[in-house]
């Protein structure tokens, strides 16, 4: 299981927390602003390895964490 | 016959030509259904599926094979009622035994919201012409006789609908069904043939480059579950995908008879017995996007905790198997089919957690698009494009998971 440290609530189980997606990150090629705009808004990275994101600890303090997490073994990484 | 002792399917090693006028990379339900569909409905069987691992090996065969059409927009609906149809004909179609049995599925709701949210789908399954009937506590009771309607206290059934169609099938059956039959009207399966990228040209897909060389299309389909956003990004195509994994689970045998499909969308999550007897669940997919296949006791434990409030019976039995599968969720709750916008590549795609349902009818769809090169009205609402027309296909209570 997965387990999240909160900076304010110390090493937490993930059912504690929210998800709150990955950091928005358009490719450099995508340069029409409608264009960017959609992919800004609904598409995905989705990266199968290191990926910086956003959590919520809903169950806790209730503050917004930034954190990185390996998607292939779904444990966080330092950094 | 026998599960055990029947012969299974004679799959042999066909040597890979270098071009064919079709490849589906992904040799999955729907990769093998759209191969099927091609070679039966449009007489075209210069088709090759490209399957990484073995036929199935999937989300194909690692769901909990319920099928059944009670979405609650007109175009799933639809859709959904399609397939089940298909699914329906399927043995006498193929001439392959995939145990397909009618069960009748009951979707209990526990408040009154919950039980607004029922009614409303009933009313748009019976305009779509699904078969859905609301039901009362009782009546759900007389369906299914193990179901404790006080629901430990905790989730009192107030009723739920009923939806007569719900079936189930066996997973690995339904994809031997489709590739005997793609197989013996001439298409290639080609396993363990990982694809590495896509051959271009300029703008335009042209192949596939496998670990084994390049072989060149006129269309290349995508059918990969769990990994659709790279190869989707081999051909620069943006998908609006997270991939998260699904588990289930299934318990040692008890006694046959548990008839109905039980499902409760408030409690997020679904139970239904095989023809062995064992008691096959599944629940809300992780919340967290993932490409781990790994279990956890984190749902194993909330699981058990909520369906034995549900079916008491069930907390005598003992867990057998835990697994996942790695699904491609979007952001409606609505698969992706057709065009993308890059010439000769087309993808089926955001199946999530229910994309063995559609099988039959996503494969038949996305045949059609191959073959005659329209999209057909089935799935014209379940483009990519529908991001960018601003016509999401919101469906969420009906996945069942989330």
């Amino acid at each position: 299981m997965l387990w999240i440290s909160c900076p304010t609530c110390g090493e937490r189980p993930v059912g504690e927390f929210r998800f709150g997606g990955e950091l928005p990150h358009v490719p450099d090629r995508i340069t029409d602003p409608d264009a960017y705009n959609l992919d800004y808004v609904w598409m995905q990275n989705n990266v199968a390895g290191i990926t910086t994101e956003r959590w919520f600890h809903a169950a806790g303090c209730r503050r917004w964490l930034t954190l990185r997490r390996d998607t292939r073994v779904d444990r966080v990484v330092p950094g | 016959m026998n599960e055990f002792v029947e012969r299974i399917l004679d799959l042999p090693w066909q040597e890979p030509k270098r071009s064919y006028e079709v490849v589906i990379i992904g040799g999955g339900g729907h990769g093998l259904a759209t191969a099927y569909y091609l070679a039966t409905r449009h007489g075209l069987t210069d088709v090759a599926v490209v399957e990484a691992d073995y036929i199935g090996s999937g989300n194909t065969g690692r769901n909990t094979t319920i099928i059944r059409a009670n979405y609650g927009i007109a175009e799933s609906v639809r859709f959904y009622q399609r397939a089940l149809e298909l699914y329906a004909t399927l043995e006498e179609e193929t001439g392959c035994w995939i145990m397909h049995k009618t069960k009748g599925l009951l979707w209990l709701a526990h408040t009154e919201s919950g039980l607004r949210a029922e009614r409303a789908r009933t009313l748009m399954n019976q305009a779509m012409g699904a078969q859905t009937a609301m039901v009362t506590p009782e009546e759900a009771l007389a369906l299914c006789p193990h179901l404790d309607l006080t629901g430990g206290g905790r989730y009192p059934v107030l009723g739920g609908s009923y939806h007569s169609g719900g079936a189930t099938a066996r997973h690995d059956r339904v994809v031997w069904a489709y590739a005997q039959g793609a197989l013996r009207r001439g298409a290639h399966i080609l396993q363990h043939t990982p694809v590495t990228g896509l051959l271009r040209d300029g703008d335009r897909v042209t192949g596939v480059q496998t670990a084994t060389g390049p072989i060149s299309a006129r269309i290349v389909m995508s059918a990969v579950a769990g990994w659709s956003t790279h190869v989707a990004d081999m051909a620069e195509v943006r998908l609006p995908i997270r991939t998260h994994p699904l588990q289930a689970l299934v318990t040692n045998p008890y006694a046959l008879g548990f008839e109905p499909i039980v499902a409760s969308s408030e409690l997020l999550c679904y139970v239904s017995q095989t023809a062995r007897g064992h008691m096959l669940m599944g629940a809300e997919f992780d919340s967290q996007p993932s490409y781990s296949r790994a279990s956890s006791f984190e749902f194993l434990s909330s699981v058990s905790a909520k369906i034995t409030k549900l079916l008491p019976f069930m907390a005598d039995l003992r867990v057998l198997r835990q697994w996942a599968g790695i699904c491609d969720i979007t952001p409606d709750y609505s698969p992706i089919m057709g065009e993308t916008g890059v010439p000769g590549f087309v993808i089926s795609t955001g199946w999530g957690t229910w994309g063995f349902k559609a099988i039959p009818a996503g494969g038949e769809a996305m045949a059609e698009l191959i073959a005659t090169g329209t999209t057909p009205a089935m799935i014209a609402s379940f483009g990519l494009d529908r991001f960018a027309r601003d016509h999401a296909m919101a469906d969420q209570g009906s996945a069942g998971t989330r």
